[in-house]
């Protein structure tokens, strides 16, 4: 978020990519990489945690102390032997009675302390996962339409999952797990310093192995798991592919050919994945080989000195008992090293998703729209000098000058990739132009906040996506606070009450995930409804009848026309029968305008339009 | 000192099974009992999985053991150390006793390395093993199975449940029998030392045992709310990006990150009430041993100052109490993830239990009407019914008494209102569906007899939703053909889809497309898929709506090409519009899940209201709507063709069309 990046262009706008040579093939969305400006993951860390600075180091102090407690009992038990038992043998029970007291204190303690930590650091876990999905969530929302199109839902979905799920994991274990062992190796590296030099110094000198053990593991296991992570993502993209696809892999008979190249995707997970299985067995080995020296060291130094009378029994048996715990997370140690691997590739990812800059941003200084001037909601349309490129070059529009009256209706034609999307996404103010401005009744759409901005433009694509919930919930998303009779009137308007009068629940029916069994021409009436409902000033329709059959297509101009009275529109479509419901006609060419007239006018002259009608003509004959 | 993460988190909420498998102490309920019982039934579900690499499996667990044991013999060699060398100042004996702890060391460490050694590449083929066998399944369960169920769904049991399986099998499988026996070693060692202090450090058992049982039912309740406020946010985050246009069309998102933050603000509070117990939960869990081990040093202390235990002795105990805590502490967790083991077991047999499509019935081969006279040559439909499996009792059929014949070398286009069947019957030709009753038949031959590879062979279809799989154009258009096709059906059927913009793509016909590749608009994927459908000249093709993304400079040109492909193929071609009906010999109109008509095109308009509705609307075959000599359109809808069965609708919206 520190280091905003020019975020990379744009590859295959809707109707762009007949011209092959704008997308640029090799480019970091294609490797799912996103330029992630150096730092930009730690400085994210930081911002997630400063904002609970004071919990963070009560957290800290909890687990110091709750360290100390626990690590406290094997120095009791040095002191039981080499002091209490003595003094218990000259009948002083004093410092048995001293024990009991601070190991019950201890025990109460660690006890105690374990409580408080763990709900002191799932409050600090808890609120870090929650700001960091809604700055997620809030930044997927923010970016705009280009942005979308090229970095692949799948990847998005799971930047706000997978990869969140795995800085919880992180921290919930991992990072609790890794003070946890850090503090033990400084406490009982301390304690036995304290108890003996010389042995403490031994068990000192055994973690410069260890530190060298762990390095090398981090290493190698780095490299593992970077593999199997492509790995599985390379088995994950065939899997859903082909359930996704299973119709055509049906009707193909792609099954075999699809098993043995599953076969092969997976046979490479298969051996990469036991090939990190090993590399963990020779850790944990060489671990705890070198671990278990240094305890054999240390007891036989320590024996012979005690042999020699030079070490207390007790000392002796306490560094026993610390060894064992001081070793003991050595492996938890490795694991840790795992969770940590997979938690930084994931927070860099989202960092270079954080990091991506709206290319349409919100105004700072919003404007609003002036007072409707007549009754009808219809406002002018005015491109100026408005010109768009995609950032590395590529020119789709080049500069023009357009105005669309207040409530004109306005036909856009022309051949894919031509641009008429483009100069929808313009008006809709999905993309900014790159010279020139778009003015609503004389206002830049960029001055325009969000919600002033949709009273005055609304979009409806061919996508018809419905959103989990009722079908009445997915037209009011055109209106929230519309009654039912509203949303009833809207798909009445639009010959969408039939159908949903049909359904099991009628307008109660839950559509489930993605739809259900409502076919695609339903769910783009229920789009409809939906535009309708918004009652904007300029409503623009984007092939929105593709899926329609011609009833269907039928009622939805005849709603047009009653809906579109007054209002400004401008209707994208492939086929020439839109045409009949417009005011005015605009036939697209690469990107220009090349011909603007009334139907009538186009297509008595000798254009572009005349052609193509005329083909149209033919192809009914 | 074992190699596995712990799981706190878990940790105790399935410890009141510590109890079921231990031994058989009272304390559990019978609902437990059952559950366990479930789980070990639903664990044993995986045995023909593991049974390849049983031997290694067994062996590993072995060694565990093994490993484990020789951690527990580490502290009687201290006590003989401190009671006989130590005490006797003998520095030899101290050289020797550092001598075993050293071998004994190295052995624990070259055991427990050998453990994971034996089981890495055994338990990962039997992960890849199990993924491979779902993802073949999967490709064979009948279509409505997967229109029932989210491929998310299906991929979550074929990675992450895979995963926990794995995992099951590597450490809590082998370790609740490596821990028990540890544990009972362990036990015994102690009390056979000093009965009294094995006592007192088994205390704590029964109040750990008991809190656990205590806990685990809100937990477990907890932690599976968690799972599914998980699973809602989710849902609000795919949404949110799959519907991206509508939102930001809209200016929605400020209240869908409401609904995000709200849902998330649940979550973080279900989340922390599972904290709370938790730490409960481990409150007690470090406490009360704590306090027993306290107790144990006290008692043993004054026992050594009364001479009546050795300190040796005294040592050796505590350090096996020390050594036996992680055992008993990750039994919780073992049993935790055997839980969500068996879980995961549960959803993926759920998948691998439903049933694949039925085989082909061998006698079927000799079928009597497999001589096919020539009535029935061609595509024929006999009183086809079909409801889909799923659907709720009593609802009518989506075809009911489909009586079709499609001649060959004949195109019938199939037309029909919205939701009429027309892409549901389309199905049923290839078997992506399967008729709940009458008979489709190929030349006579009933396709139900026929094996699916050689029905799918001969019939080609290019659906509404054009899929295009992650390989090159090329690949993705030739998956249509035969092994034999090449460079030049290749080019012959990109020519007729009109799809010849896939040879000015960056690497031409070899380019990359799909999730993986470059993204194609929709017009550029139908006619690839187009293309797909009629590169294996087919003897039967099926086209759902195959024009709907085209413009109309490349409809009509595709339209022209494709002529000439369906004048030598048998077919049948869903459309909505007169341009792609003109296409066929016949048409057949679909109402209602039934064959209401069957005629030419203008016979049909002629002759049936429904079908002149249908094609009467703005794509009437009426050039003069926008013709020079006939400006006003409102003159000319008088004079549509379609204005000979006018509808009332018609007739107002061709009046309002122009206020």
């Amino acid at each position: 978020m520190t280091a905003p990046t020019t975020p990379a262009p744009p590859t295959a706008d809707d109707d762009g990519p007949d011209t092959p040579g704008s997308p640029p093939v090799d480019d970091a969305f294609d490797r799912d990489v996103l330029p992630t400006p150096p730092g930009a993951t730690a400085a994210l860390l930081r911002s997630l945690l400063a904002p609970m600075k004071a919990r963070v180091a009560l957290t800290t102090v909890l687990l110091l102390l709750q360290q100390a407690a626990v690590q406290a009992g094997p120095l009791l038990v040095a002191y039981a032997i080499d002091s209490a038992v003595p003094a218990f043998r000259r009948a002083d029970h004093g410092p048995l009675i001293a024990v009991a007291a601070a190991y019950l204190l201890c025990g109460v303690a660690s006890g105690g302390l374990q409580y408080a930590f763990i709900g002191a650091s799932a409050r600090v876990n808890q609120d870090v996962l929650l700001d960091l999905r809604g700055r997620i969530f809030r930044h997927a929302q923010a970016l705009s339409v280009d942005f979308h199109e090229r970095y692949t839902s799948g990847r998005l979905i799971s930047r706000s999952t997978t990869d969140v799920e795995s800085l919880r994991e992180l921290l919930n274990e991992g990072l609790q797990e890794l003070v946890t062992v850090i503090l033990s190796f400084v406490y009982i590296s301390a304690m036995l310093l304290w108890l003996d030099l010389g042995l403490g110094a031994v068990a000192v000198a055994s973690f410069v192995p260890l530190y060298a053990l762990v390095r090398m593991y981090r290493r190698r296991a780095g490299r593992v798991f970077t593999v199997r992570s492509t790995a599985i993502a390379a088995v994950i993209v065939k899997f859903v592919e082909t359930m996704n696809g299973i119709r055509p892999v049906r009707a193909f008979r792609r099954e075999a050919v699809n098993d043995a190249e599953f076969r092969a995707l997976n046979h490479r997970h298969e051996r990469i994945n036991g090939d990190a299985m090993l590399e963990m067995a020779r850790y944990v080995i060489c671990s705890r080989v070198v671990a278990n020296i240094a305890v054999a060291g240390i007891v036989l130094w320590g024996a012979y000195r005690v042999a020699d009378g030079t070490l207390a029994l007790g000392v002796l048996a306490a560094a026993v008992l610390y060894l064992r715990r001081l070793y003991d997370p050595i492996d938890r140690l490795g694991m840790f090293l795992n969770s940590y691997q997979s938690a930084a590739a994931s927070l860099e990812k989202i960092a270079g998703l954080l990091a991506q800059t709206p290319s349409v941003p919100e105004p700072s200084a919003p404007r609003e729209l002036p007072a409707l001037e007549s009754a009808y909601p219809g406002r002018e349309v005015v491109f100026e000098g408005v010109r768009f490129a995609y950032r590395t070059g590529g020119e789709v529009l080049p500069r023009f000058d357009l105005t669309l009256p207040a409530g004109q209706t306005v036909a856009v034609v022309g051949a894919t990739g031509a641009g008429k999307s483009t100069l929808a996404k313009l008006l809709a103010r999905f993309y900014d132009p790159s010279d020139g401005r778009v003015l609503l009744d004389g206002v830049d759409l960029r001055d325009l906040a969000v919600p002033e901005l949709r009273r005055g433009v609304v979009m409806v694509t061919q996508e018809s996506f419905l959103f989990s919930g009722t079908v009445a919930e997915n037209i009011a998303i055109g209106r929230p606070d519309a009654t039912r009779e509203d949303i009833e009137r809207a798909a009445k308007a639009i010959g969408a009450h039939d159908f949903i009068s049909a359904l099991p629940d009628g307008y109660d029916t839950d559509v489930r995930k993605r739809g259900g069994r409502i076919s695609a021409g339903q769910r783009q009436l229920v789009a409809f409804a939906r535009a309708l409902l918004a009652d904007p000033a300029v409503l623009i329709l984007d092939e929105a009848t593709s899926s329609l059959d011609v009833p269907g297509e039928r009622a939805v101009q005849r709603a047009m026309s009653t809906v579109l009275r007054g209002r400004t529109a401008v209707v994208i479509a492939h086929r020439l029968s839109t045409v009949e419901i417009a005011d005015r006609v605009l036939v697209m060419e690469h990107g220009r305008i090349v011909e603007d007239g009334t139907p009538a006018e186009l297509v008595a002259g000798t254009g572009r339009f005349a052609d193509l009608h005329r083909a149209w003509r033919d192809s009914l004959s | 000192m074992m190699p596995t993460k712990p799981a706190p988190a878990d940790a105790e909420d399935r410890t009141d099974h510590a109890d079921d498998h231990s031994d058989d102490r009272s304390g559990h309920s019978h609902r437990s009992d059952h559950a366990e019982r479930s789980t070990v039934r639903t664990l044993l579900r995986l045995w023909p999985y593991v049974r390849p690499v049983r031997v290694r499996l067994s062996t590993a667990a072995a060694v565990a053991i093994l490993a484990s044991c020789v951690g527990l013999v580490i502290p009687l060699v201290l006590k003989w150390m401190v009671d006989g060398p130590v005490a006797d100042r003998d520095p030899a004996g101290v050289w020797l006793g550092a001598l075993y702890l050293l071998l004994l060391g190295l052995a624990e460490a070259g055991l427990f390395g050998l453990r994971r050694w034996l089981v890495a590449r055994p338990l990962a083929g039997v992960e890849a093993g199990m993924r491979a066998d779902l993802y073949r399944h999967l490709q064979r369960l009948p279509v409505a199975f997967h229109d029932r169920w989210a491929s998310g769904q299906l991929l979550s049991r074929g990675t992450t449940d895979l995963m926990l399986l794995r995992m099951f099998l590597a450490f809590p499988m082998t370790f609740l029998l490596v821990n028990g026996v540890t544990i009972l070693v362990g036990v015994i060692i102690m009390l056979l030392q000093d009965w009294t202090l094995g006592l007192v450090i088994l205390g704590p058992a029964v109040p750990v045992v008991v809190t656990c049982v205590v806990f685990e039912k809100r937990y477990a309740d907890v932690a599976r709310l968690a799972q599914d406020q998980v699973g809602d946010l989710t849902t609000v985050v795919e949404e949110s990006v799959l519907g991206i246009r509508i939102i930001k069309g809209f200016g929605r998102h400020r209240s869908q990150a409401r609904a995000f933050r709200e849902l998330s603000l649940t979550l973080r509070g279900t989340e922390l009430r599972k904290a709370r117990l938790l730490s409960a939960i481990w409150g007690v869990i470090v406490t009360l041993p704590e306090l027993a081990i306290g107790a144990a040093l006290v008692l043993g202390t004054v026992q050594v100052a009364d001479g009546e235990l050795s300190a040796g002795t005294l040592v050796a105990f505590l350090s096996t109490a020390l050594a036996l805590r992680w055992p008993i502490d990750s039994i919780g967790f073992l049993l935790a993830m055997t839980q969500e083991a068996a879980t995961a077991t549960e959803r993926y047999f759920e998948v691998m239990d439903a049933e694949p499509e039925s085989g082909t019935p061998e006698e079927a081969a000799g079928h009597p009407e497999d001589t096919g006279n020539a009535g029935n040559a061609g595509l024929r439909f006999h009183r086809v019914c079909f409801r889909y499996p799923d659907a709720p009792e009593g609802s009518p059929p989506v075809l009911q008494h489909i009586d079709l014949h499609v001649r060959p070398g004949e195109s019938m286009a199939l037309v029909g209102a919205t939701g009429s069947g027309k892409t549901t019957l389309t199905a049923l030709v290839p078997r992506l569906h399967e008729v709940t009753s009458g008979r489709i038949t190929l030349d006579g031959r009933d396709i139900s007899t026929m094996p699916r590879e050689t029905l799918r062979a001969l019939v080609a279809v290019a659906f509404e939703e054009p899929t295009l799989f992650s390989a090159s154009v090329g690949e993705n258009v030739l998956m249509g053909a035969d092994d034999r096709a090449g460079r030049s059906e290749l080019d012959r059927a990109l020519a007729v889809a009109q799809a010849d913009f896939a040879h000015t793509l960056p690497h031409g016909t070899d380019t990359q497309v799909g999730e993986q590749g470059l993204s194609l608009s929709g017009g550029q994927r139908q006619r690839l898929a187009l293309a797909r459908a009629v590169v294996g000249r087919p003897r039967f093709l099926v086209l759902d709506d195959p024009l709907s993304a085209l413009d109309v400079h490349t409809e009509a040109a595709v339209e022209a090409a494709l002529r000439q492909v369906l004048a030598e193929t048998t077919a049948l071609i869903v459309a909505h519009r007169p341009s792609t009906v003109l296409l066929a010999d016949r048409v057949a109109l679909l109402s209602a899940g039934r064959v209401a008509a069957v005629g030419t095109h203008h016979e049909l308009l002629r002759t049936n209201a429904e079908y002149a509705w249908l094609m009467s609307g703005a794509d009437t075959p009426d050039p003069g709507t926008l013709a020079p000599d006939n400006p006003d359109p409102d003159t000319a809808a008088a004079d549509t063709p379609a204005a000979d069965t006018p509808t009332p609708e018609i007739a107002d919206g061709r009046e309002e069309a122009h206020l």
